[in-house]
């Protein structure tokens, strides 16, 4: 069985008024079914270009970048849980979490039915109908992943979700967000620039270099599942942190270097 | 009168003995603790005698108000610190209603006893009695009243029918430039939305309109007002007024539904998207309530342009609304009526502009509390 994601030497170029900028260059990656893949890499590597090109909202200049079996009108291909805040302001979080079904025609019963289903999952039930700005940042981010799972996607994409929260709220949706991975076991590919965050979250880590983004090398997590945040305090957990510090550590300093 | 203790705050601890204040008067109150609230009071008492002295009323009257309005400042806002702290909201409602009251009250007394000249600056009891007058009289020469002396309806009505209620309703100068007014800003406002949301979708569009709507914002619309009573067919009637409304209201609410489409925050247009909005769906679930906001400011800026516009509209070629009233009023030189006839304009903004505030908080839900 082929992979569920498959990317082969895809490129990302880009026209800017300095000329042409290649953000993604010769980048192979394969994602199992099922797999929770974590990319990190400097800022400015092509990691969102990557998920952006998955998402639809971006095409690869060239090479190949695949979801299989590929589009199927019954369910979408994938769906973004994106780096800031991106729930309507306009909309409740019922009307937010029910966005992409009601997009795709699923009638007004049955849309709300799997809303709230989402929402209880989410521990937001008390807050159907509040409008985000009456919500927390984490409350917020809750809101968000539960619109892009509720719309149950091929595959679910991350764009740093969780980077604007406070270290707290984040640990704890972490592991909430494993244990809504446990229940569904998804495909998802996770960009991040956390370090502990990729090994707490992943089955694999990869690394990428800095631009052209390219794939670096990938570090295979072997903690045992289901994981809660008691793993981070163990010596095989620093291990592989530590690991994937090695790999990153050249390509940050060239990143910084290259923009300073 | 000594501070209690445990109410020692920030304010206390610059207590100091009255000597220091800057000359107490000889009718100041006992000093000591006190000497924050006691030496504006005794300079504001100090000031009035030395008004009523030295005859500062009548030339320097200026003067004594505004050392006056400083001493009330520093008097209220000693007060309030005194205040238990679930009495300081009602103190600053009391504050934001009794200012405006005792403004009326200085200008009634000032107005009465001549300082005022009562020709140009009737006292406000003078004003609410001839709004009165406006309210309740039908005015024979003019053929027109304020209101349209809606309690003469069921007479006028079994008299003459449909027919009579009309000619009430016709004689009226609020309805008159209220239905200026709506009317302008309705046939304005809803092309204007729509022009501004093809505007700031398409960016062809937007390239080849832009310049030229902008050259048209900034004249005053009003200076078109003679080019529109040539192209009307009857330069008197309502049409022109009504045009020159809606021109202005147009071009504020497509400029700014422009701005609001073109201010979206980029990443919920990319959600819609990776949801698979549609078209139509894109524009009716994210772009539409998107720049809501910012057609809404749009709208609150045009309401205020119409009033302008018809208010100086009528000042030149009316024979009734409110601005017509102004007007009127001025060249008979009947003041107090004048001042009448601007409360009601007045009234009419405030009334206009709450309504538009319900529709907003109707339509964008979200945006309360």
């Amino acid at each position: 069985m082929s992979a569920k994601i498959v990317a082969r030497s895809a490129e990302k170029r880009f026209q800017t008024r300095a000329g042409w900028m290649t953000a993604l260059h010769d980048f192979d990656l394969e994602v199992a079914e099922g797999e929770f893949l974590c990319l990190v890499g400097p800022s400015g590597c092509g990691k969102s270009t990557f998920l952006r090109i998955l998402a639809g909202l971006d095409h690869a200049t060239g090479g190949e970048v695949r979801i299989n079996p590929g589009p199927d009108p019954r369910q979408p291909l994938a769906n973004v849980v994106f780096q800031e805040y991106a729930v309507f302001p306009w909309k409740t979080v019922l009307h937010n979490v029910a966005f992409g079904l009601e997009m795709r025609g699923v009638g007004r019963k049955e849309r709300e039915a799997a809303a709230h289903r989402w929402i209880d999952k989410v521990a937001l039930t008390r807050f159907v109908d509040y409008y985000p700005a009456q919500l927390s940042g984490g409350m917020k981010q809750r809101v968000s992943i539960a619109r892009a799972l509720a719309n149950d996607p091929q595959v679910l994409l991350m764009d740093e979700p969780l980077g604007a929260l406070d270290a707290q709220t984040r640990a704890v949706l972490q592991e909430e967000l494993l244990q809504l991975w446990e229940e569904s076991r998804k495909t998802v590919l996770y960009v991040t620039h956390s370090i502990d965050e990729a090994v707490f979250l992943g089955d694999r880590v990869v690394v990428m270099t800095a631009h052209p983004g390219t794939l670096k090398t990938v570090i295979d997590v072997d903690l045992p599942r289901p994981r809660d945040l008691s793993v981070m305090a163990t010596p095989e957990f620093a291990a592989l942190t530590g690991a994937v510090w090695d790999a990153l550590r050249d390509e940050v300093r060239r990143a910084m270097a290259e923009q300073g | 009168m000594t501070p209690k203790p445990g109410s020692a705050g920030p304010r206390w601890s610059g207590e100091r003995p009255a000597a220091d204040g800057p000359a107490p008067a000889a009718g100041a109150p006992p000093t000591g603790g006190a000497a924050a609230w006691a030496w504006p009071l005794g300079v504001l008492l100090a000031t009035f005698a030395a008004g009523f002295a030295f005859d500062l009323w009548t030339r320097g009257w200026w003067a004594l108000l505004g050392v006056g309005f400083v001493c009330v400042v520093l008097l209220a806002q000693e007060l309030e610190t005194r205040l238990a702290l679930r009495w300081r909201g009602a103190f600053q409602r009391a504050l934001a209603l009794g200012f405006p009251l005792s403004l009326l009250l200085i200008w009634e007394l000032l107005a009465g006893s001549g300082i005022l000249n009562p020709r140009w600056f009737p006292p406000p009891s003078q004003i609410a009695v001839a709004l009165w007058e406006l309210t309740v009289s039908y005015d024979r020469f003019n053929r027109s009243s304020l209101i349209g002396r809606p309690w003469l309806v069921p007479e006028f009505f079994a008299e003459r029918g449909w027919e009579g209620v009309q000619a009430l309703v016709r004689e009226s100068h609020v309805w008159a430039t209220l239905s200026r007014v709506l009317g302008g800003f309705l046939i304005g406002a809803f092309p204007g939305v729509l022009v501004g949301m093809v505007m700031g979708l398409n960016r062809t569009v937007r390239m080849m309109l832009d310049a030229t709507m902008s050259a048209i914002y900034v004249l005053p619309k009003i200076a078109i007002f003679p080019i529109l009573m040539l192209v009307f067919p009857n330069p008197f009637g309502e049409g022109p007024k009504i045009a020159v409304v809606a021109i202005s209201a147009f071009f504020l609410v497509a400029i700014s539904t422009m701005a609001g489409v073109q201010g979206i925050d980029k990443v919920y247009l990319e959600a819609g998207r990776n949801f698979g909005a549609s078209r139509w769906q894109m524009f009716r679930h994210v772009i539409l309530p998107g720049a809501l906001p910012i057609v809404f400011s749009g709208l609150r800026l045009a309401l205020g342009t119409a009033l302008i516009v018809i208010v100086a509209v009528e000042f030149v070629r009316a024979d009734r609304g409110v601005g017509f009233l102004i007007y009127y009023y001025w060249q008979v030189l009947v003041t107090p009526r004048m001042y009448a006839a601007l409360v009601v304009v007045m009234a009419l903004g405030v009334g206009l502009t709450a309504l538009l505030q319900w529709v907003e908080r109707r339509v964008m839900p979200w945006r309360r509390g």
